[in-house]
């Protein structure tokens, strides 16, 4: 493709101004365009309802975002040794990347792991893993965030095992799994059962936490996976509040307190390049959210109306080309989770289109975040765009869209019938597509990639994972498997069977089945006898 | 009529990432080639029983996860075994640079990493694609 070079008439830009999602702009914003929107109503002080400009009346003062780098390869020990080098330099939190293998429930042995083993996160096959995972960390002293889903309850469990083991309360225990079974069906697709068994173990945790775990967030409901799988921002914002609006559902017909259960919800969106866009979003997300807990579910305790999140940049803007230009995209977009009042962030690093990153390239996303919160002044006062003509306006626009969204799913029955039907895995391989095609025509500048390309780019070092971590992970798996007893682990998965068919609460029963070292495949595969396996029909 | 080009396109291993595959299956389409998407977690078993059914002179695989240097060369040796070595293979995905040679060596003739241009896979494959079944 011919690069038009830096010079060209550019000058006189010409065509349509859009956003990243395809949404038209306005040149120019006035007052005029904030007519019908009311402060006190509408916006409120940071910390008041409806929380648009976020749920901490001093924002960033009292304490910056947690610095949370996702991460997770090979073998647990290896794992173990890049978490402790993340802590070592300055990061606040540990999230754990796990491998394809363990998200699906299969062990290291499996047929279908093949060539999938440490891959694209660690392997965690049983408590023996989970051990060395961690070892010499204090889980007492850590918060761990999980990406885990169809297996959530499984790999929680022996979590909560190896707390135990280092003599660690539950009670003190902080953290969040993912733990989000509906966006899996929408756009992540790892699955295992179908959506009403999968959602069951969902509001399980949930009970379970409300009791023994309390500081624990039970779910972070995910619009990070539907975004890169294409969505726009509206229909990332959409789709992911119309889940949680589900799992809120689902929590109260399991008999909860909707207060008891909703302030451990939180959230994770996605940051991508459009900068204005996505600080409108996270606004949107808050006062919708608000308006629905308090209005919808008639919530009572304010901490069940704050919408908490975890932002990522945007893994799916990285380009394989020009890879440094990455470090400058993932600040932007680092910068627009901040200003839209993110929680907690991860920043990606300049080597994931590629691979998974180097501890360089990983060191480097950390210090991107911190060099926003020590060096810009950015944090320093609340909600800064707030007030903005055309931030508020994009704003209720985004708003107005979800809402639309929560008419037409809602008038299906709800998110779950709606993915039964495919409605937003339809409307999210369009808005992929749509993107492509932007693309191709060249109506979308990606630099590096369909405009200012340079030919004969020199490779960067990237991480190579070998076939001895599978080798590895084999044999632990073996060894722990000849080394257990196996009476227990017989009776413990039995019990786990009869918990899925009479209804108890599956927490306890798959957390004795961790502490008998059953694997994560065992576990998994006890429970795909009773329930099934779900399968998507292939439509393109 | 002229046969239209038959491509199997699949997503073999664990990963349930298929904007690329879905994406690129569209476009294909869209050029007036007949596409056939196999769905996730495809064996590559599966993947080769549904290019013989289908009578695919393509197979596109969608690899994202790593796991290319298993997968590949399980579907080449497959192939090779049915007696269809005419059937074009390419795969498009993250695949680092040292693998590259590894798989043109087993046979995969194209590798299109991210950031293609979708029109630049059709070329190639209306190029490079040997009709099994000739015009009639």
């Amino acid at each position: 493709m011919e690069s038009r070079g830096e010079q060209s008439e550019r000058s006189t830009r010409r065509g349509s101004f859009t956003t990243v999602s395809g949404r038209p702009i306005q040149p120019l914003h006035t007052p005029a365009d904030l007519a019908g929107i009311d402060y006190r109503r509408d916006l409120g002080d940071p910390g008041d309802f409806p929380y648009t400009r976020g749920i901490h009346a001093t924002g960033y003062r009292g304490k910056l975002w947690t610095m949370r780098q996702f991460a997770g390869f090979g073998t647990p020990e290896e794992t173990n040794t890049r978490y402790k080098q993340l802590l070592a330099a300055g990061g606040t939190g540990l999230s754990v990347a796990f491998d394809l293998p363990t998200l699906m429930g299969r062990d290291p042995d499996h047929e279908l792991s093949l060539g999938e083993v440490g891959k694209c996160g660690v392997s965690v096959a049983s408590l023996a893993d989970m051990e060395a995972l961690f070892d010499g960390i204090d889980l007492g002293g850590v918060t761990t965030s999980m990406t885990i889903n169809s297996p959530a309850a499984m790999i929680f469990a022996m979590y909560l095992a190896a707390a135990e083991k280092q003599g660690v309360s539950w009670k003190t225990l902080s953290g969040t799994i993912q733990n989000d079974i509906l966006k899996e069906f929408v756009a992540q697709k790892e699955y295992i059962y179908p959506p009403r068994p999968s959602m069951r173990l969902v509001t399980d945790v949930f009970a379970f936490c409300t009791e023994h775990v309390p500081k624990w967030n039970t779910i972070s409901v995910s619009g990070y996976h539907i975004r890169e799988a294409g969505a726009t921002a509206a229909q990332e914002l959409a789709f992911t509040l119309r889940d949680g609006i589900e799992y809120v559902q689902y929590g109260i017909h399991a008999g909860l307190d909707v207060d008891a259960f909703a302030p451990r919800i939180s959230f994770f969106f996605n940051s991508h390049s459009d900068f204005f866009e996505e600080i409108a979003k996270y606004r949107a997300a808050r006062r919708i959210w608000a308006r629905v807990m308090r209005d919808r579910f008639h919530a009572r305790n304010p901490r069940s109306w704050q919408l908490r999140f975890h932002a990522q940049t945007a893994g799916v803007s990285l380009t394989a080309q020009q890879p440094y230009n990455n470090v400058v995209r993932t600040a932007l977009q680092a910068l627009a989770a901040v200003l839209g009042g993110a929680q907690s962030l991860h920043t990606n690093s300049l080597d994931e289109a590629l691979a998974l990153p180097t501890a360089e390239a990983a060191t480097l996303a950390l210090r991107t975040q911190q060099v926003i919160a020590y060096e810009t002044g950015v944090p320093n006062v609340v909600d800064p765009l707030g007030g903005s003509y055309f931030v508020e306006t994009l704003t209720r626009d985004l708003e107005e869209e979800a809402l639309a969204y929560f008419d037409t799913i809602d008038g299906m029955g709800g998110m779950v019938e709606a993915i039964e039907r495919g409605y937003p895995q339809k409307e999210i391989a369009e808005s992929a597509y749509r993107f492509q095609q932007a693309v191709e025509r060249g109506e979308r500048v990606i630099v590096g990639v369909n405009d200012f390309v340079e030919a004969g780019e020199a490779p960067i070092g990237i991480l190579y994972i070998d076939h001895s971590v599978a080798e590895k992970q084999c044999a632990r798996v073996d060894r722990v498997r000849s080394t257990r007893d196996a009476g227990t682990v017989r009776a413990s998965l039995a019990r786990l069977q009869d918990g899925a068919r009479n209804g108890e609460n599956m927490m306890p029963l798959l957390v004795e089945a961790a502490r008998a070292y059953a694997t994560i495949g065992e576990m998994c595969d006890a429970l795909r006898q009773v329930w099934g396996e779900y399968e998507e029909i292939p439509v393109i | 009529m002229a046969h239209k080009i038959r491509v199997v396109i699949a997503k073999p291993g664990l990963d349930g990432h298929d904007r690329g595959a879905r994406v690129i299956a569209r476009a294909l389409r869209d050029a007036g080639m007949e596409v056939i998407y196999t769905g996730l977690r495809q064996t590559p078993e599966q993947i080769v029983a549904a290019a013989l059914q289908e009578d695919a002179d393509v197979i596109g695989l969608s690899i994202l996860s790593g796991a290319h240097m298993h997968i590949c060369p399980a579907v080449m040796a497959l192939l090779e075994e049915k007696g269809l070595r005419d059937v074009l293979v390419v795969v498009g995905g993250i695949i680092p640079d040292v693998d590259i040679p590894r798989l043109e060596a087993i046979g995969v003739r194209g590798i299109f990493l991210p950031g293609t241009p979708m029109q630049e896979i059709v070329d190639f494959i209306r190029k490079h694609a040997r009709l099994r079944v000739e015009s009639v």
